[in-house]
C-alpha cells in the first residue's frame, strides 16, 4: 500500500484497496471420465452400506415370526424349545456374556504385558520378531484354536479347574455344584466356560495387543524423556507416561476383543456342552452362546425354530454392534479415527 | 548417570581434538579461558543402557535356580504334583527370589521396575509359548496323514474311522476352499478397492459414515456372514446350499477387511505425487489409475493377501451355507461343498482318533498355506509405497526413455510443435 499510494492518481486514493477482492467462484465441473469415477466410487459405497443393512433386515424380517410369538418374554426365558414356543435368549445370552468375560479377564493382563514389552522393553530385533509373531498369531484359523482346544487344552486344565475349586470355591464363580463337588470326576470339569474362554482368550490376545500397542505409541516423546530426566525408572516411566496416553488404546483394544469374543463360534461350538440356563458355575461343565447355537441347530432347525435362531443372531448382531460402537468411540476421542492397523 | 556423561564427553572430546583444538564454545566471549578439555581417555567404560548388566543377569540366573529347586522340593515332600503345578510354583518362587535378590542391592523403585520388568517379559512369554504350543501340538499331531500323497487328492466317501491312513484324504475340501476362497476374491477384492477409493477420496459426511459402516462390519460375527446369507439365498430365494452361497458368505465377512486393509494403503500414498498429477492436468480418474493405484500396489496386494489368509480358515461362515459332503464337487452351483476348516471342524468333532489325526493334518495344512500367504504378504508389503522393484523401475525406465526418444523426434522434426505436446497424450 505503502508502495503504490505515491503512484495512485489523487482523484481515487485508496478507493480500490478498501473492499476485499471479490471472492472467485471456486467451481470445477468434473468431464465425463471423472463422472464415471465418481459414479463408480459411490456405487462401492453405497452397495457396502447395503450390504450391511441387509444383514441386519434380512435377520429381523426371518426374526418377525418368532419375536411375534415369543414377545417380551424372548429376552427374559432361559430356554430353547422353539417348537412348544418355550424360547428365549436370556440364558444363552448371558452364558455367551460370561464366556466373553472369561476370555477378556485372562487376555487383558497378557495382552497389556506382551504390548507393553513390544513398545517399550523389547531391543529393536525382538520388537519386530514380536511383532510378527502377533501378526501371525492374529492369522492362525479360528478352527486350529478351537481343535487344539478341544484335543490339547480340555485334557489337561482340568487340573486348573479342580485347583480353583478347591481353593477358591468360596469365590462364587468358582464354585462347584455338581455331585461331588471339587472333588468330583473329570466330567465334573470338562466343557466348561471356563476352558472355552482360555481357548477365546488365545484368539482375543492378537486384537487387543495391536489396539494397545498404536496406544502405546502415541505417548509422546518429550514426556518420556521428561519423565527420565526427572529420575524415573522405566516402570516409573510407563506408569506416569505410557498408560495415561495409551488409556484410550487399552480400554478401546479391551472393547474390541470383548466383541470377537461375543461372536466367536468354532471353539464353543466344538467343546461346550450346551446349556440354555444360565450357568454361573464357570469352572463346571455346561455353557453356551448364541453363535454356537446358531451354528448347532440351524442345519436341522424346523421353519419356526429357524426364526427363533434368527432372533438370536439378530441379538448378537445388536450386542456386538453395540460393544464395538462403544469401543470405536473411545478409540476414536484419542486420535483421528480414521486410520487403525489390522 | 555422572560416569556416563564424563566418558561420553572424553570419547568426544578425544575424537574432535585433532581437527578444531579449542572445541565449539571457543567463539562465544566468556568461553574462551575454558574450552572443551582436550581428549583424557578416562577407564570407565561405556554405560550401555538397555542391556543387562553383569550383577543382573546374576540375578536372573540365580533366581530362576531357586524357583526350580524351590519348586522341585515342592513336588517331592507336599502332595502337588502335575506339570502345571511345577510351573506355576517355579515361576512364583522364581519371581520371589528374583525381587529379593535385587532389592539386596538396590531399594524401592529400582526394586519394582525389576519386578514390572520381568511380569511384563513374562506375559510376552506367555503368550508366543502359547502361539507356538498350538501350532507345534497342530502339526506334530497332522504330520502322519500330512505325508500321504492320497490326503490331497482322494476324497472322504471311501473313509471310515477304521480306514488306514493311506486311503482317503480331503481333497473334495481343497476344492471347496479354493471355490468359495476364489468367489470371494473375485467378488470383494474390486468392491472393495472402489470403496476404499472413495474413503480414500471424499472426507464429507458420507464418508465418516461409510467409513463407520465398515468398522461395524468388520466386528460382524462371523456366523452371522453366513446366516444372512442363509436367510437370504437359501431361504427367502430357495437357491440350495452350495459353493456360490459359501462363497457369498465368505465375501460378506471379507469385504471390511480389504476396505479397511485397502484404504490404509491409499492413505500412504504421498499427496505430493497426486498434487503433481493434477498440476500437469490429469482428471481424478487418471490420477487415481496412473499415480495412487500404483503407488499403493504393494500395500493393496498385502491387504488382499491378508484377507485371504483370514477367509480361507473360517468356517462359521461356510457351516451355514455350504452344506457337507463326502465327494468331490467341483460345480459350485450345485450341490453341497465343504472347505478345509469345516472339514477340519467335522473330522476333530467326531472324536474318533484316526479321524481326529487328519482333521489335525487338515488344520496344519491351513495353517501352512496361512504362513505361506503371510510371508508372501511380508515380501510384497515390504516395498514400501512408491518404492519400486526392480521390474517396476526397469519398465520406467523404458517408458522415459520412449518419452525421451519421442520428444527428441519432435523437437528435430518440428521444433515449433513443442508447445502442444502436453496435447498430446
Amino acid at each position: 500500500m505503502s508502495v503504490l499510494a505515491p503512484q495512485a492518481p489523487a482523484e481515487a486514493p485508496v478507493e480500490p484497496m478498501t473492499g476485499p477482492p471479490e471472492r472467485r467462484e471456486l467451481t470445477s465441473v468434473p468431464g465425463s471420465g471423472d463422472r464415471v469415477f465418481i459414479g463408480l466410487m459411490r456405487l462401492g459405497a453405497v452397495g457396502v452400506v447395503a450390504v450391511i443393512a441387509m444383514v441386519g433386515l434380512f435377520l429381523a424380517v426371518r426374526a418377525a415370526q418368532a419375536i411375534s410369538v415369543a414377545k417380551f418374554s424372548f429376552l427374559t426365558t432361559q430356554a430353547w424349545e422353539p417348537d412348544i414356543h418355550h424360547f428365549g435368549i436370556l440364558g444363552v445370552g448371558v452364558n455367551t456374556i460370561l464366556i466373553a468375560l472369561v476370555a477378556v479377564v485372562i487376555s487383558l493382563p497378557v495382552s497389556l504385558g506382551l504390548s507393553l514389552f513390544i513398545s517399550e522393553i523389547a531391543p529393536q530385533r525382538t520388537k519386530r520378531l514380536l511383532v510378527t509373531m502377533v501378526d501371525l498369531m492374529a492369522a492362525v484359523p479360528s478352527v486350529v484354536y478351537a481343535i487344539w482346544g478341544l484335543e490339547f487344552l480340555e485334557g489337561r486344565s482340568i487340573g486348573i479347574s479342580r485347583f480353583l475349586s478347591s481353593w477358591f470355591g468360596w469365590v462364587p464363580f468358582f464354585h462347584v455344584t455338581a455331585p461331588g463337588g471339587a472333588g468330583g470326576g473329570e466330567t465334573t470339569f470338562t466343557a466348561s466356560t471356563f476352558i472355552v474362554g482360555m481357548v477365546v482368550s488365545l484368539m482375543v490376545i492378537p486384537i487387543q495387543c495391536s489396539m494397545m500397542r498404536e496406544g502405546f505409541s502415541q505417548a509422546p516423546i518429550g514426556e518420556r524423556e521428561g519423565a527420565y530426566a526427572l529420575g524415573s525408572t522405566r516402570w516409573g516411566m510407563i506408569r506416569s507416561v505410557v498408560l495415561p496416553f495409551g488409556r484410550a488404546g487399552i480400554i478401546g483394544g479391551t472393547m474390541l476383543g470383548l466383541g470377537r469374543a461375543l461372536g466367536e463360534t468354532l471353539a464353543v461350538y466344538l467343546i461346550i456342552s450346551p446349556e440354555f440356563a444360565i450357568n454361573w458355575h464357570i469352572l463346571q461343565s455346561g455353557g453356551h452362546s448364541i453363535s454356537a447355537l446358531i451354528a448347532l441347530r440351524a442345519s436341522d432347525a424346523s421353519p419356526f425354530e429357524t426364526s427363533a435362531l434368527m432372533a438370536a443372531g439378530l441379538a448378537l448382531f445388536l450386542l456386538t454392534l453395540g460393544v464395538n460402537f462403544i469401543a470405536s468411540a473411545i478409540v476414536a476421542r484419542s486420535r483421528s479415527g480414521a486410520d487403525s492397523d489390522l | 548417570m555422572l560416569p556416563w556423561r564424563r566418558s561420553a564427553a572424553g570419547a568426544g572430546g578425544g575424537a574432535t581434538s585433532g581437527g578444531t583444538p579449542g572445541g565449539t564454545p571457543g567463539g562465544t566471549p566468556g568461553g574462551t579461558a575454558t574450552p572443551v578439555a582436550p581428549a583424557v581417555p578416562r577407564a570407565v567404560p561405556r554405560r550401555r543402557p538397555g542391556r543387562l548388566a553383569g550383577a543382573a543377569t546374576m540375578d536372573l540366573a540365580g533366581a530362576v535356580v531357586a524357583g526350580l529347586s524351590v519348586s522341585w522340593l515342592c513336588q517331592h515332600l507336599t502332595s502337588f504334583s502335575g506339570g502345571f503345578g511345577f510351573v506355576v510354583v517355579a515361576y512364583l518362587a522364581f519371581v520371589a527370589a528374583y525381587v529379593a535378590l535385587v532389592s539386596l542391592r538396590d531399594d524401592g523403585p529400582a526394586v519394582v521396575d525389576a519386578l514390572m520388568t520381568v511380569l511384563l517379559t513374562s506375559a510376552a512369554f506367555l503368550a508366543l509359548g502359547a502361539l507356538v504350543l498350538v501350532v507345534g501340538f497342530t502339526l506334530w499331531k497332522g504330520h502322519t496323514a500330512l505325508v500321504h500323497w492320497n490326503f490331497f487328492t482322494q476324497d472322504m466317501s471311501t473313509v471310515d474311522a477304521a480306514s488306514p491312513l493311506s486311503v482317503g484324504g480331503v481333497g473334495h475340501a481343497l476344492v471347496g476352499t479354493l471355490w468359495t476362497v476364489g468367489i470371494a476374491v473375485v467378488l470383494t477384492v474390486p468392491i472393495g478397492i472402489v470403496t476404499a477409493v472413495y474413503l480414500d477420496e471424499t472426507r464429507t459426511g458420507p464418508a465418516r459414515f461409510v467409513r463407520t459402516v465398515v468398522q461395524a462390519m468388520t466386528a460382524l460375527p462371523t456366523i452371522l456372514a453366513g446366516l444372512f446369507i442363509y436367510a437370504s439365498l437359501i431361504l427367502t430365494l430357495g437357491f440350495q446350499k452350495s459353493g456360490l452361497a459359501a462363497g457369498l458368505a465368505l465375501s460378506v465377512m471379507m469385504l471390511p477387511y480389504i476396505i479397511r486393509a485397502s484404504e490404509l494403503a491409499l492413505r500412504l500414498v504421498p499427496g505430493n505425487l497426486r498434487e503433481a498429477s493434477a498440476s500437469l492436468g490429469a482428471p481424478r480418474w487418471r490420477t487415481m489409475w496412473n499415480v495412487v493405484l500404483p503407488t499403493a500396489r504393494s500395500g493393496l496386494a498385502t491387504g488382499v493377501i491378508l484377507g485371504i489368509a483370514r477367509s480361507i480358515g473360517e468356517a462359521s461362515p461356510v457351516l451355514l451355507t455350504a452344506g457337507f459332503t463326502t465327494y468331490i464337487n467341483v460345480n459350485p452351483l450345485q450341490g453341497p461343498m465343504v472347505s478345509l476348516p469345516l472339514e477340519a471342524l467335522k473330522l476333530v468333532g467326531s472324536g474318533e482318533p484316526s479321524l481326529v489325526v487328519r482333521g489335525f493334518a487338515c488344520a496344519s495344512f491351513l495353517l501352512l498355506v496361512v504362513l505361506v500367504l503371510f510371508v508372501i504378504a511380508r515380501i510384497v508389503g515390504g516395498w514400501g509405497p512408491g518404492n519400486q522393484s526392480p521390474r517396476q523401475q526397469r519398465r520406467a525406465a523404458r517408458a522415459s526413455a520412449h518419452d525421451q526418444a519421442r520428444l527428441a523426434r519432435l523437437t528435430g522434426t518440428a521444433p515449433g510443435r513443442t508447445d502442444s505436446l502436453a496435447g498430446q497424450r
